[in-house]
């Protein structure tokens, strides 16, 4: 059938309109977004910051890259996820972590925690997270070279200051200020809650991440850390557990991570309110300070089941009720 | 959704008789069902409005020559849906010489509702707003049925359409003696019709048509009189899927898998009526459509009167020809239309729109990239399905899974591949998947409609979702998923 005036048609099926969105331009929106908080980790704690994040970022690409080739498959660094992936690890580094733990995390995390699975879209945890946990496991000491910022000087992070029961103690507690701004000690990327706010609020206003998660995770943190976590029921220092730690950069930019979080908008609720209650007990029961990335690994886990029980009734109701199916299945 | 409209092109372009078109081939299958049966041969002579195709179902209409001239030939031509089809080609002698006994009726709204669906049958009238469904044979209503109110769909809610609106700006009084026939014929006291907001003019056009109708306010019209109401929507797609019509305008919702019949309701096109008073008032078969000409690649986007099986290309000629080489030649809306290989193709009584894009719009399309699970096709997908899982499955010939995530409730509307950012080709993993399940003998909805009280599912393969052609006509890398796994 060609065409008599020489012209070729493409033949393709509808929708003949796309949106101009795209995966590259996604990713680029989450690192635009973690710009501000990213440079001012590097006000605060100088270039030691900007090498880490420049290896984990590196590592990263590089690492993707030279999977993909090994095992013959079409290198796609090139949507960036690789490179959102690195620089969320380094956020995730305290200030003196040496360059090699952001090179290694890096790797484990594009190419056990993703590539092994199946790579884009596969992986069923959070590889930034995944690679947290591994080196935290395997290197407690390098992981926890936590600096003050501006003089370098190793301190503890205002989580791990807190009493049992997660009462932040009288004398050594930072201001809300100081934990707002973020002039406290703690990863690259936990401390300053204004530009990851900012950052975030981007995000929800491009539509690149769902409000739903943050807003689930946030507030069952803070109503779990107002009722549970002060001397008595409902007198915890709920603005302390939410600004401090990496609550709010677990909260906006890794539960919200799209492959791990669930399809649905009753799932994501599940998941980030899920994820705030791990979070809450481990801080206060757990025996370490911070708990945020092991409440969205858990709940990242819980994401097929999640899903199956949320799935919504179609216009129309469906045929038996409404309810995906409960048995096996690919998905 | 909002869709970018596009309607500018072509929103007050007046409605123009399209030239003679030369040649016809009137396509045996512009209906759900099987083809008709060719009544003439190669070298008859037949007149305008002749019919030359008997229906053999009851899901088939007949068809009937849009000019009058010499039969050239009954053989394949190119049909919308793809593939080749049997078409009856009549070279026309530009005459219009009228056949016999396409009589008008005298006064329509008298006539009995089986007479007027009887007519209606005859003069081959289907859904022209592109599901093809004959007509006669939605009226035929299930024993027991009543319908207490008949939606008139003009919403028009695809991109650069707007041959429903001129339509309405020019004809409302066409369009609403029509409609007023179709509910004659099922009983309905109460009709609405549905518009998009800021269609300037359609819904002024039609309320005056309304006041100045005389069966509307004349008391003695057989018990009470029928009364129409006009409805302004959001400019959002897809308004114009009927379920969300039903749903949004009176609050009663289709349940999956039944037809608008089983909550009392009828769902029309404005183009559909427009047909029926033509048939009745003038006695005129379905010869005749208005189609937009329009898109970034044609010279003098236009609406036009087309005659039904004028090829496309004669269309576009006349309005000006191409602006650019042309990269996709669309039937229909762009969202839900089909592509075409050659500009050949006739229009049927269900082309609403003849689009062409260039290679700027048509270079839009990314490989596809594996799903990133964002979730943009589930907020998007207007019957609250989730797109990406049910492509998933339906790569993986997972078919029973996918049917208990509710994959017949997809209307095939096209929004989530819209919105999808690694561009997925979502509705065509679906529409695979909803075609194999039909193969294997039952009835795939919503798409096509239940049969009145006969047979249902046996003919329904023929439907739409027959043949699907990915990838580029020039060979390149296809956009198929087909089984070639996912990710």
């Amino acid at each position: 059938m060609a065409e008599a005036e020489g012209d070729l048609l493409t033949v393709a099926p509808a929708p003949h309109l796309r949106s101009r969105e795209s995966v590259p331009r996604l990713m680029r929106r989450v690192l635009e977004a973690l710009t501000p908080a990213s440079a001012f980790a590097v006000y605060l704690f100088g270039w030691r910051a900007l090498m880490l994040m420049g290896v984990a970022v590196a590592s990263a690409v590089g690492s993707e890259a030279v999977y993909q080739r090994l095992v013959r498959r079409p290198v796609t660094v090139g949507d960036l996820s690789a490179a959102v992936t690195g620089l969320l690890l380094a956020l995730n580094l305290p200030g003196g972590a040496p360059w090699w733990l952001a090179a290694v995390g890096s790797a484990f995390a594009i190419v056990v925690a993703k590539q092994l699975f199946g790579g884009l879209g596969r992986n069923f945890i959070n590889p930034a997270l995944a690679a947290r946990a591994f080196l935290l496991a395997s290197w407690p000491v390098e992981m926890t070279s936590f600096l003050s910022p501006f003089d370098g000087v190793t301190r503890a992070t205002p989580l791990a200051v807190l009493l049992p029961g997660g009462q932040p103690p009288a004398g050594l507690k930072p201001t809300y200020l100081e934990l707002f701004l973020g002039t406290t000690a703690g990863c690259l990327g936990e401390t300053s809650d204004l530009l990851l706010l900012a950052g975030a609020a981007y995000l929800i206003w491009r539509r690149a991440i769902d409000w739903r998660i943050p807003a689930a995770f946030m507030g069952s943190l803070g109503f779990l850390a107002w009722a549970a976590g002060g001397p008595r029921p409902f007198s915890g220092d709920l603005l302390y557990h939410l600004l401090a730690g990496g609550a709010t950069l677990g909260a906006f930019y890794m539960a919200t991570d799209y492959v791990t979080a669930p399809i649905t908008p009753a799932g994501r609720v599940i998941a980030g309110a899920g994820a705030g209650v791990v979070t809450f007990v481990i801080r206060t029961l757990g025996a370490y300070p911070e708990g945020v990335a092991y409440g969205i690994l858990t709940m990242n886990v819980a994401t097929p089941l999640l899903e199956r029980l949320t799935v919504p009734p179609p216009l129309g109701g469906g045929r038996g009720g409404g309810r995906g199916s409960r048995r096996g299945g690919g998905v | 959704m909002r869709l970018p409209a596009q309607k500018h092109l072509t929103l007050g372009r007046p409605l123009e008789e399209a030239p003679d078109p030369g040649r016809v081939a009137i396509l045996l299958r512009q209906h759900p069902g099987p083809p008709c049966r060719a009544l003439v041969h190669e070298g008859d002579d037949v007149l305008l409005g002749q019919k030359v195709g008997e229906p053999e179902s009851a899901l088939a209409a007949p068809v009937h020559a849009s000019v009058s001239g010499r039969v050239e030939a009954v053989e394949p031509w190119p049909h919308p849906d793809g593939g080749e089809a049997l078409a009856v080609v009549i070279a026309s002698d530009g005459l219009d010489r009228r056949c016999p006994g396409l009589e008008p009726a005298p006064d329509p709204l008298s006539l009995p509702p089986a007479e007027l669906v009887s007519r209606i049958r005859e003069a081959g009238i289907v859904g022209m707003g592109g599901a093809g469904f004959p007509t006669s044979a939605k009226l035929d209503l299930p024993a027991g049925a009543r319908i207490d109110a008949y939606l008139l769909n003009g919403a028009e809610c695809e991109p650069y359409l707007t041959s429903d609106h001129r339509l309405l700006v020019e004809r409302a009084g066409t369009v609403v003696r029509g409609f007023l026939a179709l509910m004659r014929a099922v009983g309905a006291p109460r009709g609405l019709v549905a518009l998009e907001r800021g269609r300037h003019g359609a819904a002024e056009a039609l309320r005056a048509a309304i006041e100045a109708e005389p069966a509307l306010s004349d008391p003695q019209s057989r018990g009470a009189a029928p009364h129409i109401e006009v409805v302004l929507l959001p400019e959002r797609y897809p308004w114009g899927s009927e379920r969300h019509l039903i749903r949004g305008l009176l609050g009663r919702t289709v349940p999956s898998g039944c037809f608008p019949v089983h909550v009392g309701v009828l769902v029309s096109n404005v183009a559909t009526a427009a047909a029926v008073a033509e048939a009745l008032y003038l006695g005129l078969p379905l010869i005749r459509r208005a189609v937009t000409v329009s898109g970034p690649g044609v010279a003098r986007p236009s609406n036009l009167w087309a005659r039904i099986g004028t090829p496309a290309e004669v269309l576009i000629e006349h309005c000006g020809g191409y602006s650019a080489p042309p990269a996709r030649l669309i039937l229909g809306g762009p969202m839900m239309g089909r592509a075409q290989p050659t500009a050949r193709v006739p229009i049927t009584k269900t082309t609403s729109g003849v689009l062409v894009f260039t290679a700027a719009e048509d270079g839009r399309e990314p490989p596809p990239s594996p799903c990133i699970r964002c979730g943009r096709c589930v907020g998007a997908c207007p019957m609250g399905l989730l797109p990406g899982v049910l492509a998933e499955l339906a790569e993986r010939g997972l078919l029973e899974e996918a049917d208990r995530w509710h994959l017949r409730d997809c209307v095939e509307c096209g929004c989530c591949a819209y919105v999808c950012p690694a561009g997925r080709p979502l509705v065509q993993a679906i529409r695979l998947a909803k075609a194999e399940l039909a193969g294997a003998g039952e009835a795939v909805g919503p798409r096509s409609e239940p049969a009145p009280a006969a047979t249902a599912g046996a003919a329904g393969t023929g439907t739409d979702v027959a043949e699907v052609k990915g990838g580029r006509a020039s060979g390149g890398t296809g956009a198929a998923p087909g089984r070639q796994g996912g990710g």
